[in-house]
């Protein structure tokens, strides 16, 4: 086993197609859960997947640019999931154990 | 080694995320979550990313999952969810969706982009070109090609805090001084008692 | 010098639009009888100008009697250009001397009449604005002028029949004659829809010039359009029984319009389109023989009629039947004759007429009249004389008209429409002649203790307009039952139709009319002011054959209107002696006609329920009174399959499809948006996965187009 999986190379593309499937598993739990924050976690997977993706063609163009932005995404990760919890928080105040289909006030 | 660590971290990773989607309970999907974070960030050390995988670990999973957990604590959501679903067709066409999605997104990996640029399959990972650490590349770019970008996350970081602040604060509190008693100035200034 | 004054032939109609528009605008704020003196005065001017016209022409030399102004360019279309424009030649001015004249006299007359009534200048309005169209009508240099006066005149019609609209009556015979009167009207425009396409201009002098090269089908397709709106207008056979109703309106109006003026446009334009109908021979033996049969049959119906304004009515029907008749053998200087001396003759006796209404309570069965020439002397001297004028008495007016009528017949060979002529002679002097005696001679039969008058229903011999129960009874005072004033109106019945609830706005101190006696009082004569022109017309009956006497030399109109009718041969007698036998055979019959008459009402009626001449038809009594009942078969025509017709085009057609499509449409799109909506659920988790739709179908999109 040794020598075969040694003479495997991991190249870039097995860090893309692993942000792939990590971005799938993401959308499908924004879309699966019911229970905001949980929701809320799925997003961050999705960031996640974004973030291996833009590390390994940092890796593959030899460019540091890369990481730079997984840098800046990762602040705006922070912000964002700050914000929003307070969002959820002042909701969550008025109707205890809401889920999101339950917040839909902007219906037509 | 890497070969062995990167298939390990992936699977970790992937079941970690499978974990958050499937759980039941919201803390335990916080607690997949971290194991999550935590393999992305080994992956990064992987790909010569040391000052990411750090900041990985310590904003993501020691900052941002905390700050779940204690959101999640705060307002009691941490019920176990129902299993229905209500909305009808929701489950299977997201699962079909995605799926369609991820097959996409391969195909597209495994050939020419629509700006012709061939992807990077075939290219081996090297150490690093540039002189100095990682980290010194990352401050070196992040304080001259990006300082702009730069200073407006600062500003968005402070958006961010007096947002939130404001967000959740109560309605209708009114900050507390000092009790204003409007009998006692009365009687001050005019000598006699009001009823 | 001339040719530039003739161009202002347009001031002539003008003045009386002019008139129209101020008195709709100020007409309240000016009141009464200022705007009856207004509207004269304008008239006035306008007959003046007419004359001033006349003269401008005269002086011309003959071959160049014939100028056209135009005021601007109305339609300009690729190929077609239609100039508002005048023609001033002899035939349109005789027109407006004769429409101003006529015309000035019978507004000077309703200033009386109308005194009292709460709508006097509204009146007025509609007169003048009625005389500006008439004048426009016969002024205009194109088919198309024409038609706008010709639509205004009918306009103006319904707008003065249905004057005292409160009644139902009046307002169903305005109604009526409007659309009897479109319904001529589809063949005017249908005919200017073919010159256009045939001759690319409605032009007179144009399309006269181009007819006689133009194929016959054309040709008698115009004539007989042109025909059918004159029909409509004139009030012929089958088109007449709208005249017989307008009688509703005010009498001036009937006067005015449906005697001296609006009934001859359809003359006048027959005349004016003369090219067509010289071309084409089926035309005029269709002309001629409509006239004839138009004559004979309304003196028929004429002879039975129980109220004095329809016997004029139906006389006036009759002798329009005659201009017809003329017009159909060619003799078209003699039909202009008739017009013109029918405009006086008939003028004068409606005036009349409209003096004895007044002077009897608005009663108007002269049934129960008699003797008037006792209270009414002027009156009665008036309305003699156009007896005798239109009976066809030497050297009345009336005589040399209709003589050259009958004549021209003779002469053109078509002797059958000769003796129907003749007959129709004898009727018009017999019906004239009830008339007059019934109502001036014989014995007083108003009175509340006549004898000849029962308690009974006077019968009803003759109908209204029966088509609408509300609106039954008409103009005919003679309708069953009603005529006793003792009766409370409420109580009457409903065969004669009176509502209570619909009076007209005549002053409320006068019994309501048609339906009260005298009680005691005696007919009274009318004021200086409407007698004044009842005895003009008079006179003007008297001595207007003058203009056109058959000697040689002395047939002024004859020759006034050479130019117009330049190329037509007219029918005009081989020698003296023919002429002279032909008149001795029309004067005979018409002292025949009198005779009758004069034998069989000259003592008046013995008995006003009972009539000598509806005794003596018997059975045919009704169908003569009622005209054969043309008008009643019209109206069933309509109730029932036109009313069946219009039906289904409500309900099928325009309720289901037309508004089915429509409110359909609105229904789609609501249902659509109703539908679409239930995509807005407010449901965050559907958004996403509407968003990862459509990121998977950009992608595949990507994958297809740009991975080739």
């Amino acid at each position: 086993m040794g020598p075969i999986i040694g003479a495997l190379e991991i190249t870039p593309s097995y860090y893309l197609v692993l942000a792939a499937m990590l971005f799938t598993i993401g959308t499908v739990g924004v879309l699966v859960r019911r229970n905001v924050i949980v929701m809320f976690m799925g997003v961050e997977l999705m960031l996640n997947a974004v973030n291996l993706t833009f590390v390994a063609f940092a890796k593959a163009l030899n460019d540091i640019a890369g990481q730079v932005l997984v840098f800046f995404t990762l602040v705006v990760a922070a912000a964002e999931v700050a914000v929003g919890l307070a969002i959820i928080v002042a909701i969550f105040r008025r109707r205890r154990g809401a889920t999101a289909d339950d917040l839909k006030v902007l219906e037509g | 080694m890497t070969v062995f660590l990167f298939f390990t971290f992936a699977a970790l990773t992937l079941t970690g995320a499978l974990g958050v989607v499937l759980s039941r309970n919201p803390v335990h999907s916080a607690l997949w979550l971290v194991l999550t974070l935590v393999s992305v960030a080994v992956l990064f050390l992987l790909q010569d990313a040391q000052l990411l995988a750090a900041v990985q670990v310590i904003v993501y999973a020691g900052a941002i999952v905390v700050l779940f957990i204690f959101v999640i604590m705060l307002l009691g959501v941490d019920r176990r969810e129902t299993l229905t679903e209500h909305l009808p067709f929701q489950r299977p066409i997201a699962i079909a969706l995605g799926a369609i999605a991820l097959a996409e997104v391969l195909f597209l990996a495994g050939h020419q982009w629509a700006t012709g640029a061939k992807t990077v399959s075939g290219v081996p990972i090297k150490g690093g070109g540039d002189f100095g650490n990682n980290i010194q590349r990352v401050a070196r770019v992040l304080f001259t090609d990006f300082l702009w970008p730069f200073q407006l996350t600062a500003v968005l970081l402070v958006i961010a805090v007096v947002g939130s602040v404001a967000l959740a604060k109560r309605s209708g509190e009114r900050p507390e001084g000092p009790q204003t008693d409007t009998r006692g100035a009365r009687e001050t200034s005019e000598g006699e008692s009001v009823p | 010098m001339e040719r530039d004054l003739l161009e202002w032939i347009g001031i002539v109609p003008l003045l009386p639009l002019i008139g129209a528009a101020v008195l709709m605008l100020f007409g309240r704020r000016i009141g009464a009888p200022l705007a009856g003196w207004i509207a004269t005065a304008l008239m006035g001017l306008a007959f003046l100008w007419s004359l001033v016209m006349l003269v401008a022409i005269l002086s011309l030399p003959e071959n160049a009697r014939s100028v056209t102004s135009v005021a601007f360019t109305w339609i300009q279309v690729d190929q077609l250009q239609i100039d508002f424009g005048f023609l001033a030649d002899p035939l349109s001015i005789t027109w407006i001397l004769l429409v101003t004249g006529v015309g000035s006299l019978i507004f000077l007359y309703s200033i009386g009449y109308m005194r009292g009534d709460p709508n006097f200048s509204r009146f007025f309005a509609y007169m003048s604005l009625f005389a500006g169209s008439m004048l426009l009508l016969v002024t205009g240099s194109s088919y198309l002028l024409t038609f706008l006066g010709w639509e205004g005149v009918g306009l103006c019609s319904y707008l003065l029949i249905a004057f005292w609209f409160e009644r139902s009556s009046a307002a169903i015979a305005g109604k009526k004659a409007f659309i009897t009167n479109r319904v001529g009207d589809v063949g005017f425009l249908i005919a200017m829809f073919i010159l256009i396409k045939e001759f690319g201009t409605l032009d007179y002098g144009a399309t006269g010039a181009a007819a006689s090269s133009a194929s016959s089908t054309i040709v008698t397709a115009v004539a007989l359009l042109l025909l059918l709106a004159a029909v409509g207008k004139s009030a012929q056979i089958p088109l007449f029984p709208w005249l017989t109703d307008a009688m509703e309106g005010p009498t001036p109006v009937s006067a005015l319009i449906h005697a001296a003026t609006m009934v001859t446009a359809g003359v006048y334009l027959i005349a004016r389109a003369h090219p067509f109908f010289d071309a084409s021979g089926d035309g005029l033996e269709v002309v001629a023989w409509v006239g004839v049969l138009t004559a004979l049959l309304a003196g028929g119906a004429a002879l039975l009629q129980p109220d004095i304004k329809r016997v004029l009515a139906y006389s006036t029907i009759s002798q329009l039947g005659y201009m017809f008749l003329a017009l159909g053998v060619k003799a078209y200087t003699a039909a202009v004759f008739m017009v013109l001396m029918h405009a006086f003759f008939k003028g004068c006796l409606f005036l009349g007429a409209g003096s004895v209404i007044h002077g009897n309570a608005e009663n108007q069965d002269i049934r129960i009249m008699g003797r008037f020439r006792r209270f009414l002397p002027y009156t009665a001297i008036g309305m003699t004389i156009a007896w005798l004028a239109i009976a066809g008495v030497p050297p009345f007016a009336g005589f040399w008209a209709k003589d050259e009528i009958l004549e021209s017949a003779f002469i053109a060979g078509d002797y059958g429409i000769w003796v129907l002529g003749l007959l129709a002679a004898i009727f018009t002097g017999l019906y004239m002649t009830r008339l007059i005696q019934l109502v001036f001679y014989g014995n007083e039969r108003f009175r509340d203790d006549s004898p000849a008058v029962t308690a009974d229903a006077l019968p009803a011999v003759s109908g209204g307009s029966d088509d609408d129960a509300g609106g039954a009874g008409g103009s005919d005072a003679g309708g069953a039952g009603s005529l006793d004033a003792a009766v409370d109106p409420a109580d009457m019945p409903d065969a004669l139709g009176y509502d209570p609830d619909f009076l007209p706005t005549v002053d409320f101190t006068e019994p309501t009319p048609r339906a009260s006696r005298l009680h005691g009082h005696d007919p009274h004569e009318s004021p200086v002011i409407m007698l004044i022109p009842i005895l003009v017309l008079a006179t003007l009956s008297i001595f207007g054959g003058l203009i056109n006497l058959p000697l040689k030399g002395l047939d002024f109109l004859d020759q006034f209107l050479e130019p117009v009718f330049r190329g037509v041969t007219q029918p005009a007698p081989d020698s003296f002696a023919e002429g002279l036998s032909l008149e001795g055979i029309a004067v005979v019959l018409a002292l025949i006609g009198i005779g009758i008459g004069l034998l069989l009402y000259r003592k008046g009626l013995r008995n006003a329920a009972k009539d000598p001449i509806v005794d003596h038809t018997g059975n045919l009594a009704p169908v003569l009174g009622h005209a054969y009942y043309v008008d009643d078969a019209q109206a069933a025509f309509f109730d029932g399959p036109g009313r069946a017709t219009a039906e289904f085009l409500d309900e099928d057609v325009d309720q289901k499809v037309i508004d089915g499509g429509v409110n359909g449409m609105a229904r789609l799109v609501r249902g659509a948006g109703g539908g679409l909506r239930h995509a807005q659920d407010g449901l965050v988790r559907r958004y996403a996965l509407g968003i990862l739709l459509g990121a998977v179908a950009i992608l595949l999109f990507l994958l297809v187009y740009v991975g080739r």
